[in-house]
């Protein structure tokens, strides 16, 4: 596991503590010692393909699964043998789990049976959290009448009027539509700010985690790849397994030259000789075969009549694919001395053609934006 | 060529499809339930019945305390049987519900229909050789010196209706709850502990809520049938185990008082539907619509 040190995110103490936690079911390992820190009042983000363990490890937080060898302290305490009523977290399940058989506030006070406070204290608390999930006044519907959209809602203020330290949230945007989920993307996050508490979200929609996180774990066969805010994940990912997982990257050949402490020479193939700084090599660099990627919106194709870029350097290359989105145009280009084509995303701006297939165009790149994999 | 629309249509084609259930009600159930109402209005004679409308037969079976007497008796043994079926069967539904994996369900729903391989009649008779006097468990007993003369409350009293009408009820009662249990969503228990509720607090206040669609049709599915027995009280009763049905049967058959007979049945349908329709009402709560 890599952790590379983020400057944005501000001081803050750690509210769970994984030390080297493990799961596995016979011989199959759902987690491998796992150790990291969440900290207080961040959103922070377990993303990675199904049957990585993201879902196991929030289950474990969660106190549904047994942990099969570490520990794990919610608020410097050791959750070992606790069971999930006597935890500090509250969970948003994936179906929302919403119970049937009662109304909306039944369902939202259901936690609050054993709270010492009187009946009017408690419609209160209910009616408050109604309101800061946006159903004012859905109070007396039968929960099997509402829609997907205001089921999350429900759950969501049926965990929150708990207070807990951490609010565990197991893809609860899987099951809407996109329109609701973008929605319900930026509700989230202003009301994770709102209450400051802890979330921990599963998913395993990279743009979903990329959006809502201040941090984000990319976990692969139950370990986690990467811990970082989502702009070094996305412009600095160690692997090129977690760059592909994110986003869209490109990926050339290349041989390392020389590796020095501050630069590093590179020979890539269809781009020539060049340096970079270490500080593009997020996984390490040593001499011999790896290779460089880029995003698609780092290369740039010059047009007829563009000013010749200053900074950056040009390769030439023939159009073999062009997809049109209206706000952007993907090109498919296979610069010269390359064996695959290359994605770069333009935005089509007035005045400035699309490419038609088989044209040759020229391009241009900065060695800035490239990142080296081992 | 009007004819053959209607023949053609999608009602005409429904229609065709239930008609051979149709006529089966009609004929087998409809059909004797008019004849028994229009029987228990006429005046009874001896071994013939005089068409003359009366209310006599109402009259005496609401006057004549021997009615009410069988009647309060079977509504009561009835009772007994369902909290015990029910009560039982509950236990066993959530096991295999919950406690049995997925792929070991079905074959545990054959073996509880295991009992229904053998006639109804013989498994009365087991029960009368298991609690007779010479029975299995007076047998054993004795043998192993617990008693010295043979019990005789098991056999021949409203206990070993009871026990006997219990037995052969279970799967019926079994199957609803099992069903309602299948449908309840894991993930609601998961929640119920979430949220603070410990595992016997979770079952009161989810599970026990979200079963009780099952609940409801297994007590109806076992009370409706025992208050109208026959065969068991008659077999396995003796005279202190006689229920409602049983004087029905005497009325009919042995003093051929066809008229009387309908009248008891009539009014013992009419109590048990009404009380079944209580008890709908007491549980409306649990039987809405639910997702």
């Amino acid at each position: 596991m890599t952790e590379s040190q983020d400057p944005a995110t501000r001081p803050a103490r750690p509210i769970i503590e994984l030390r080297d936690v493990e799961k596995y079911y016979g011989d199959y390992y759902a987690l491998r010692k796992i150790s990291t820190t969440i900290r207080q009042g961040e959103f922070f983000s377990l993303l990675g393909p199904s049957g990585c363990g993201k879902t196991t490890l929030l289950r474990c937080i969660a106190g549904f699964e047994e942990l099969s060898g570490g520990a794990l302290l919610i608020d410097g305490r050791d959750m070992n043998g606790v069971p999930a009523n006597n935890r500090p977290t509250n969970m948003v399940f994936q179906s929302y789990a919403i119970f049937p058989h009662l109304t909306v506030e039944e369902n939202v006070g259901f936690g609050l049976r054993r709270d010492p406070g009187t009946k009017a204290e408690k419609a209160a608390r209910v009616a408050e959290a109604l309101e800061m999930v946006g159903l004012k006044g859905y109070g007396k519907r039968a929960a099997h009448a509402l829609s997907g959209g205001q089921r999350q809602r429900v759950a969501l203020a049926r965990a929150l009027i708990l207070k807990p330290k951490v609010l565990l949230l197991d893809e609860p945007l899987s099951a809407l539509d996109k329109k609701m989920r973008e929605q319900m993307q930026s509700e989230l996050r202003k009301l994770q700010r709102q209450v400051g508490i802890t979330f921990i979200l599963v998913t395993h929609d990279q743009e979903e985690a990329l959006i809502m996180s201040d941090r984000i774990a990319v976990m692969f066969d139950g370990e986690i790849a990467q811990l970082d805010s989502p702009e070094r994940l996305y412009r600095r990912p160690v692997s090129r397994k977690v760059a592909e997982f994110i986003g869209i990257m490109n990926f050339l050949p290349a041989t390392v030259v020389e590796v020095g402490a501050e630069q590093v020479a590179l020979d890539v193939g269809g781009l020539g000789r060049l340096s970079i700084t270490a500080e593009q090599c997020p996984g390490g660099a040593r001499t011999g075969t790896a290779s460089v990627g880029f995003r698609p919106e780092t290369m740039t194709l010059l047009f007829e009549g563009d000013p010749e870029p200053t900074r950056a350097r040009v390769a030439e290359g023939k159009v073999t694919e062009v997809v049109y989105y209206g706000d952007m145009t993907y090109y498919e280009v296979l610069l010269d001395g390359v064996e695959k084509p290359i994605q770069i995303s333009m935005r089509n701006v007035v005045g400035r053609p699309v490419l038609q297939r088989g044209q040759r165009t020229r391009v241009a790149w900065d060695p800035a934006a490239l990142v080296l994999f081992g | 060529m009007k004819q053959r629309k209607i023949l053609g249509s999608e009602a005409g084609n429904g229609y065709l499809m239930l008609s051979p259930t149709a006529i089966y009600s009609i004929a087998l159930m409809a059909a004797p339930l008019i004849a028994v109402l229009v029987f228990s209005f006429m005046t009874p004679g001896y071994l013939k019945i005089i068409w003359k409308f009366t209310l006599s037969n109402y009259t005496t079976v609401l006057g004549d305390p021997i009615y009410a007497a069988l009647m309060e008796r079977s509504l009561v043994m009835a009772a007994a049987v369902t909290a015990a079926t029910v009560l039982s069967a509950f236990p066993i539904a959530y096991f295999i519900s919950f406690h049995v994996s997925p792929e070991r369900k079905s074959l545990w729903l054959f073996l509880i229909t295991i009992p229904f391989w053998t006639s109804y009649l013989i498994r009365v008779f087991l029960w009368k050789v298991i609690l007779g006097y010479n029975g299995v468990i007076n047998s054993a007993f004795e043998a192993i010196g617990l008693i010295k003369q043979p019990m005789t409350f098991l056999l021949y009293n409203a206990n070993s209706v009871v026990i006997t009408l219990a037995h052969s009820y279970a799967p019926f009662a079994i199957l609803p709850i099992f069903v309602a249990l299948e449908k309840i969503d894991r993930s609601l228990l998961e929640a119920g502990q979430d949220l603070g509720e410990s595992q016997i607090m979770t079952f009161l206040r989810v599970t026990l809520p979200l079963a009780m669609s099952g609940v409801v049709a297994s007590v109806l599915i076992v009370f409706i049938p025992t208050v109208g027995d026959y065969v068991t009280p008659t077999l396995v009763g003796g005279s202190s185990g006689q229920m409602i049905a049983n004087i029905i049967q005497l009325q009919y058959f042995k003093l051929g008082n066809y008229p009387m007979g309908s009248a008891v049945s009539i009014t013992a349908m009419g109590i048990v539907t009404v009380l079944a329709l209580i008890f709908l009402f007491l549980n409306r709560r649990f039987l809405r619509g639910q997702k």
